[in-house]
């Protein structure tokens, strides 16, 4: 009885996928949308594995993903960079030897085996049936063993007390927290903010979709390119990829 | 003596505001019956069962990504959290729903220490319509009825 949802669900699902996997401008370049949303009072399976995909090649010394990112969920900082919150980070590499310069987003990587969950003594840290890594902070007790056992240094603790959270993304004193690739956004249907931001206002070099998709603009590009995992050595099956690294 | 309780029983039976004035120290809660036609249910099942609502659908939420706003905190703010001229109602004024409503109970709710206790501008409450399917959210209410 329950089956029956789903199966709609998938069909309706694979049907916007094929709809959004013919649109193609050239090699490489695709005019992409998400598969349609679920619907609101389905569970996310595991059929679906979110992933992002950055080509560090379009990726500029801005920060429009970060800006998007401190918008949408209301992390602006007190001025103390030691212990504010940061879900989204720049970084710039530079190989000595050749003087090459890459600028790069790091954030949480979606590990299909993280690190966070495994260290959590409260089951706090989860990864979700798509592939999304949270916190639950109804049930975190603000340890921090995922702080030092994530690889990425994509988590934050929250030391002070906060007023005027956004809606949509409840934070807190005394839990840490990360970047959720948008879930609220992504349960709906739409692209993560630092996503929609680097397509509109940066250099597009963000790509969000469903890396189990076979048709998705992200399975094609990570089909068609050598993409690399950040510190694959650790085997953590991360959900973000680069390009041009 | 018996006079002054003559008086005070005469002010107890005048009036419903006046007996309150007098019979409570404590003022009553205020509750702003909200946009919607009606709330997501009895007003006694919401006395009572509104904190399992919310703990359910945290965890359907959080855990499993089902965002059915019915039985939502959003839900519940963008519906209550006004005042009686159609406001928002700051989660740090005494006569927001919840704020009120606690204090009289002497229940501190921890919601807020991460959630915005403010009504999203321009969204509607959803109306206590029945349960899309059988998930999670009814589950709860059939739990709550069975227990009675």
């Amino acid at each position: 009885m329950s089956e029956q949802p789903i199966d709609r669900y998938r069909r309706r699902l694979l049907g916007g996928a094929v709809a959004a996997g013919t649109v193609a401008l050239a090699p490489g370049v695709f005019l992409h949308r998400l598969a349609e949303a679920k619907p609101a009072d389905e569970p996310v399976t595991s059929r679906v594995r979110w992933g992002l995909l950055v080509d560090a090649t379009r990726c500029a010394d801005c920060s429009v993903c970060v800006d998007a990112c401190r918008e949408e969920h209301g992390w602006d900082g007190h001025g103390r960079p030691r212990t504010d919150a940061q879900w989204i980070r720049k970084l710039d590499v530079r190989d000595r030897s050749t003087g090459r310069h890459v600028s790069l987003p790091m954030m949480c990587q979606h590990c299909a085996e993280p690190p966070c969950v495994d260290v959590c003594p409260t089951g706090a840290s989860f990864r979700r049936a798509d592939g999304i890594v949270l916190v639950d902070k109804h049930i975190c007790i603000g340890c921090r063993y995922c702080m030092m056992a994530c690889p990425y240094k994509a988590r934050s603790f929250v030391h002070e007390s906060l007023s005027d959270q956004k809606p949509w993304s409840p934070r807190g004193k005394g839990t840490v927290e990360s970047c959720t690739l948008c879930v609220h956004r992504v349960d709906t249907g739409r692209e993560p903010a630092c996503v929609e931001a680097c397509g509109r206002d940066g250099n597009g070099a963000l790509t969000f979709g469903d890396l189990n998709d076979p048709n998705s603009a992200i399975h094609r590009a990570v089909a068609t390119y050598p993409t690399t995992r950040v510190r694959d050595d650790l085997g953590l099956g991360v959900g973000v990829r680069y390009r041009g690294l | 003596m018996r006079a002054r309780l003559a008086v005070l029983m005469l002010l107890l039976a005048a009036g419903p505001a006046a007996a309150d004035e007098a019979a409570t120290r404590v003022p009553l809660p205020t509750v702003e019956p909200g946009s919607a036609e009606q709330c997501v249910a009895p007003v006694a099942v919401m006395r009572r069962d509104h904190m399992e609502m919310l703990l359910h659908q945290r965890d359907e939420t959080v855990h499993r990504g089902i965002r059915t706003p019915r039985q939502s905190l959003r839900n519940c703010l963008n519906c209550h959290a006004y005042d009686a001229a159609g406001q928002p109602v700051s989660i740090d004024d005494p006569r927001h729903f919840c704020v009120s409503c606690h204090r009289y109970a002497a229940v501190e709710p921890d919601c807020f220490g991460c959630h915005s206790g403010e009504p999203e501008p321009g969204v509607p409450g959803v109306t206590g319509s029945p349960a899309p399917t059988a998930t999670g959210v009814a589950t709860v209410t059939q739990g709550t009825e069975a227990r009675r």
